[in-house]
């Protein structure tokens, strides 16, 4: 295949890094570097494996039937809201005021319909409350409506030992109490449980400064600064990186916070589709060709936000070839790892790990110790300029609390276990069960028939329902077979595609997934869920090209 | 036995029939109204069916055959 040397682009394809027969590139050395040690180690086809995504796509009667549903139920939205306005029926919902009638109406949007209509009547599957740890197996309170949905009451009893498929809880460490957390209960009797400041004035500790040092230790890089909340290390770091001026290449299937971050930064944001290399190029060649819009002046910087594995999908970002577009176009890579932190690569150090990168190849590493660490919080992690310049400038050092110091001695009670420092192997028996345990789940599933998107190696697994009332009878005979599932329907996801994800944790024993596998054969059958064509195999549907060109 | 796993059978359909058109999340009272302004679509239907359709065919037939024997009068 004719190739122009040099590190030109054909037809919007970046075949520049990818081609090991280029030995002679200029200023890519790191990436040639790596691809010759993949060959030297005998595995010439390095990344390739690590990206087997399958985006399966449903049999055309099923999306007929799932908009068929959702028309039904407008046309009975439609019906009851006549009913409610002209006072036929009691009114459950919000409304204005009587004087309030004739003034712009508030809840007269798609939203809100949808949110009365069709929300209100599967309601009872979210927002369950728990009474015990959120281990493997926790308790649920049961509630029941009397008037569909509209209010609960609890009726005392609780749903004991239910199998607990929705938490975050990839290493097993949000668990009750237990010998090994004997540390969280000193630093609990010296530095009492909360803060009562902000980073700035007195609320930096010596547990802030040591869990900060080790995290900068776990990933490899030179300084990491720590957060109270997740959600506000996103929305709040972000402004302070970008400003007016700056461009946002922001994948378009990311979280809310990121999202949120973008928008009060002031920058120009503009979304590629997701995972897609071709589209994101496009992107960058455009922004850097032209400039701003009106002025056609350079943008100021150019920053590319990117998660490690996406939460709704399960799909793993295709870091290789992001870190070789922004090298070449000089761009920076901003990387959320909330749900990869300690769920991918070897040792647990999250996905650049996974795809055995170098440490400087992303500029700036966030993400957060709710999902796989048992606490809360988040940190940002790079080099020590960015963090100095975080630790003045960020919207949360300024005004938010600082962590508190339990919570900070569990984080690092649950790094010393992940890295080994305990002496105990016990970190990495975990990771390595975690990665059991997903390919077990994965591969059974498929073999059921299942749809179920993302990456295989992804432990977060969303399962497709497609119809709104397959949802709703999906959670609720989960529960009645005590399996905890967490639904996921339409603001959060497509209209068409309402899907159940499951977590998989490495505290699940084989028996458990066992259970869960059983229950959802059982629920397939009943409800027709198998819709997958493809029993035995999951044929990658993305990077068809880059297989092609390794095989150049 | 045989009749337990007909009725069985009809009833999972009857489930997926209300699963797929969302009567399992409607309230009773909405769930009846579909049904009935269903049925009551569907044996219009059955019954415009019945009563015009032999009609349709024979005129039809009659048309069709009128103009092949027009035509070969014609090519007489």
């Amino acid at each position: 295949m004719a190739n122009p040397g040099g590190g030109a682009v054909c037809n919007g394809t970046l075949h520049n890094h990818k081609n090991p027969s280029h030995g002679s590139q200029s200023g890519n050395g790191t990436k040639n570097g790596i691809m010759k040690e993949a060959q030297q180690n005998g595995k010439p086809h390095f990344y390739e494996d690590l990206i087997v995504e399958s985006f399966e796509e449903a049999p055309l009667h099923v999306l007929v039937f799932t908009y068929m549903g959702y028309g039904i139920g407008t046309l009975f939205g439609y019906f009851r809201d006549f009913l409610r306005n002209w006072g036929i029926e009691k009114c459950n919902a919000a409304v204005e005021r009587e004087e309030q009638k004739d003034f712009v109406p508030l809840y007269q949007d798609f939203e809100n319909f949808y949110t009365r209509n069709l929300y209100m009547r599967i309601r009872d599957n979210w927002n369950r409350p728990i009474c015990s740890a959120p281990g493997p197996h926790f308790d649920v309170v049961e509630r029941v409506s009397d008037d569909y949905n509209w209010t609960f009451r609890f009726t005392g009893r609780i749903i004991k030992d239910v199998i607990n498929m929705g938490s975050y809880n990839f290493l097993g460490l949000a668990v009750k109490y237990n010998e090994s957390m004997k540390t969280i209960k000193d630093v609990l009797e010296t530095y009492g449980s909360g803060v009562a400041s902000t980073r700035h004035e007195m609320g930096t500790l010596d547990k802030h400064k040591e869990l900060e040092d080790l995290m900068a230790k776990f990933l490899n890089v030179e300084a990491a600064m720590v957060f109270g909340m997740g959600f506000a290390t996103n929305s709040m770091n972000i402004p302070a990186l970008v400003g007016k001026g700056c461009l946002i290449l922001s994948d378009e299937l990311n979280h809310t916070s990121i999202v949120l971050g973008a928008r009060l930064s002031g920058a120009t944001i503009r979304p590629f589709k997701h995972n897609n290399i071709e589209d994101l190029e496009k992107l960058l060649r455009e922004a850097i060709i032209y400039g701003q819009p009106r002025t056609r002046r350079a943008w100021k910087k150019i920053l590319i936000l990117v998660e490690g594995i996406y939460s709704m999908e399960g799909s793993i970002v295709n870091l290789p070839q992001i870190v070789a577009l922004k090298k070449k176009y000089k761009a920076y890579l901003y990387m959320d790892e909330a749900h990869s932190i300690g769920a991918l690569g070897p040792t647990g150090r999250g996905v650049r790990e996974f795809f055995g990168m170098n440490p400087d190849d992303v500029d700036v590493y966030m993400g957060t110790f709710t999902k796989s660490f048992g606490s809360s919080g988040g940190y940002i992690a790079g080099k020590k300029e960015l963090v100095d310049y975080l630790r003045v400038h960020s919207h949360s050092a300024v005004y938010a609390t600082s962590m508190s110091p339990p919570i900070a001695e569990q984080i690092i009670r649950s790094l010393k276990l992940i890295m080994g420092l305990d002496g105990t192997t016990q970190g990495l028996q975990r990771i390595q069960q975690l990665a059991k345990n997903t390919k077990y789940f994965r591969e059974k599933l498929k073999e059921l028939g299942f749809i179920i998107y993302g990456n295989d190696k992804s432990p977060v697994v969303p399962v497709l329902l497609y119809m709104p009332s397959k949802v709703a009878a999906f959670a609720r005979h989960m529960l009645e077979r005590k399996i905890g599932v967490v639904v996921v329907g339409f603001p959060a996801t497509p209209l068409a595609e309402a899907r159940a994800r499951f977590c998989i944790s490495a505290a699940h024993t084989q028996e458990m997934l066992d259970t869960v596998l059983e229950a959802l054969d059982e629920m397939g059958d009943l409800l027709h869920l198998k819709y997958s064509r493809h029993r035995k195999s999951a044929r990658p549907v993305l990077n068809d090209e880059m297989s092609f060109e390794l095989d150049d | 036995m045989d009749f337990r796993r007909v009725k069985e059978y009809f009833s999972w359909l009857y489930y997926q029939y209300q699963i797929i058109s969302c009567c399992a999340v409607l309230e009773p009272w909405e769930r009846s109204m579909f049904n009935t302004i269903l049925l009551t679509i569907f044996a219009m239907v059955v019954y415009t069916a019945y009563v015009f359709i032999p009609i349709h065919i024979r005129l039809a037939w009659e048309f069709f055959s009128k103009i092949c024997g027009y035509q070969s009068t014609i090519s007489n």
